[in-house]
């Protein structure tokens, strides 16, 4: 085995304590943005299929990373928006209660 | 500095980016400026990464993997604009699925580059890996997907045999990758990655709507992992780091809402869920003799109205009647009339953990109006109203009461507590977990059928004129 996997492992494995601890303590109200932002930042495979398309030689190999490269982008930027939108339902607490006509309530039909 | 120490470098600060972003986002004052340092880092990593000369050699791959960026770019974006508030988990599911899909294909991709020369064990062990785990997210988060969605049953699918079909299913995948790992066939390696997809559906088929949202974030660890094994066939550490704290950070949450359902990991993802559940619709016919009382929203406005505290427990039917903001409103004319009204959030309510505070946030609610279930529970004995709107099995009385009960042991809201009790209901229907509802034929309860939304507009009424 080469040292090189070596140092990969020593990396796998701090990057896994690090992981456990810098979400210790999360309110539950934040794991569903957490669960979406962590899920957003896996995205970042997005690199690694871009690199893979670089070495693809021949039909097979350019079309498995050429939906490799697509999958990636809809993973990564599905993932960063969605948790945006989420987050941003938790911008500033509001401040003074908003008066209550500041809701549409009365179309009928919203039943199923 | 060489190029490449210049990109690795670039790649350390996204890393970098990555763990400050993670730790924004477990807290609500930096949760989006987290989101948004995530995302520009891995802008700029994605950037960088086109300064390899070895993208840019072959001008076709390059287009094309533009191409792909562009056609990826276009469907992500408007559907995660769209997307309902109340249809996020299976947005979230989806985009986990792609992930864990390009994390298989770049293993496969990179096995069939490296196959002619019969590659060492230790890198057909990261190719096999990325590739099991990855096919298993890819079909375990299509299937997650279908059962949020409503396109298939949301109840455990069952069928003869199941855990013989499993372990064949188990034992054939272990099978074939040990023949993969000696020999370093292509089409081994691929019949892998086909009976993985298998296995990822068989693997979530027999798991309950109650119980997808553990799942998905399960999935979402595993898809971390198999970019981190990604990262090892590339010989990439940002896709190790990244994939890595994900992974691991998943499995933490995966641990945290499965203990906020008051059962192991194991026993959500393994429990024959589905038996018992079967034995619990077949009690449905003994239920039905029952009685339960339905009030009119008049009477029921009156009972909030003339309230020294309520107790608004909102569950998964709010979420879909798309009712939150009726609920805000019905609690504001409250409150303007001197009652206590709080909101108390089970931590699974909805269906992902803290699914029911983005709604709630959405309706404006403000953050001291919502209790978590702990800080709630000590009240309810002095709540005159506890109001259960679109909630059934995170009241039920019987994760308390009947250790018979599929969801027994799981903490609950005491509703049951309450002086009396309001449920805000579409149909006599069990709730996510199938199963009945003591608390439904209680001598406190009154129940009013209907549409939350349209039971929540009439109670606001009713108040007003009260």
């Amino acid at each position: 085995m080469s040292t090189g996997i070596l140092e990969f492992l020593t990396v796998f494995v701090l990057a896994a304590f690090v992981g456990i601890e810098v979400i210790n303590a999360v309110p539950s109200i934040l794991h569903t943005p957490l669960m979406s932002g962590s899920n957003a930042i896996h995205g970042i495979v997005l690199v690694g299929t871009i690199l893979i398309m670089g070495e693809a030689h021949g039909a097979v190999q350019i079309t498995l990373a050429f939906l490799a490269v697509l999958l990636a982008t809809l993973n990564i930027v599905g993932g960063f928006v969605v948790t945006d939108r989420m987050l941003e339902m938790f911008k500033a607490k509001p401040a003074e209660r908003p008066a209550k006509d500041a809701t549409p309530s009365d179309e009928s039909g919203g039943d199923r | 500095m060489s190029l490449d120490t210049f990109i690795d470098l670039v790649y350390l600060l996204a890393a970098i980016g990555f763990i400050l972003a993670l730790k924004g986002l477990g807290s609500p004052k930096y949760a989006r400026n987290g989101n948004l340092l995530a995302a520009g880092a891995a802008a700029v990593a994605v950037g960088m990464t086109f300064a390899y000369p070895s993208v840019r050699t072959h001008s076709l791959n390059l287009i094309l993997t533009l191409v792909a960026m562009v056609i990826g770019a276009t469907i992500a974006v408007p559907a995660a604009r769209k997307v309902k508030m109340t249809a996020m988990p299976q947005m979230v599911a989806i985009f986990n699925g792609v992930g864990g899909g390009a994390a298989a294909l770049i293993s496969i991709v990179v096995f069939l580059i490296e196959a002619p020369a019969k590659p060492a064990v230790y890198r057909i062990a990261e190719v096999l890996f990325g590739v099991l785990v990855g096919c298993v997210s890819f079909a375990g988060s299509a299937i997650a997907f279908a059962k949020l969605q409503e396109l298939m049953t949301g109840r455990p699918v069952t069928y003869p045999a199941q855990q013989v079909i499993n372990a064949v299913v188990a034992v054939a995948i272990v099978g074939l990758a040990v023949g993969t790992l000696v020999t370093g066939s292509v089409p081994l390696l691929v019949a892998t990655a086909l009976l993985s997809l298998v296995l990822g559906v068989i693997f979530v088929l027999p798991i309950g709507g109650a119980d997808v949202p553990v799942l998905i974030s399960l999935l979402n660890s595993f898809t971390g992992l198999a970019v981190a094994a990604s990262g090892f066939t590339l010989n990439n550490n940002l896709l190790i780091i990244a994939g890595t704290l994900v992974g691991a950070s998943g499995i933490l949450l995966t641990r945290m809402m499965s203990k906020a359902m008051g059962r192991s990991l194991a026993n959500v993802l393994f429990s024959a869920f589905g038996s018992v559940v079967t034995a619990g619709g077949g009690a449905d016919g003994t239920g039905e003799t029952r009685t339960v009382r339905s009030g009119t929203p008049e009477d029921i406005g009156v009972l909030l109205a003339y309230a020294r505290k309520v107790v608004i427990i909102p569950g998964y039917g709010l979420a879909v009647a798309q009712a939150q903001h009726t609920a805000r409103e019905l609690a504001d004319l409250l409150m303007e009339r001197g009652v206590e009204v709080f909101y108390a959030i089970h931590p699974v309510a909805g269906r992902m953990p803290g699914h029911m505070n983005v709604l709630l946030a959405e309706a404006n609610v403000p953050y001291d109006e919502l209790k978590e279930m702990d800080e709630a529970n000590p009240e309810m004995a002095t709540a005159d109203v506890a109001l259960v709107v679109g909630a059934n099995d995170t009241v039920n009385p019987a994760a308390k009461n009947t250790p018979g009960s599929p969801i027994y042991g799981m903490p609950i809201i005491n509703a049951d507590e309450a002086e009396n009790i309001v449920f805000l209901k579409r149909s006599m229907r069990p709730g996510f977990a199938g199963i009945d509802n003591d608390l439904l034929f209680d001598d406190k309860t009154t129940l009013l059928f209907g549409d939350a939304k349209d039971t929540l507009t009439k109670l606001v009424a009713a108040v007003k004129s009260a």
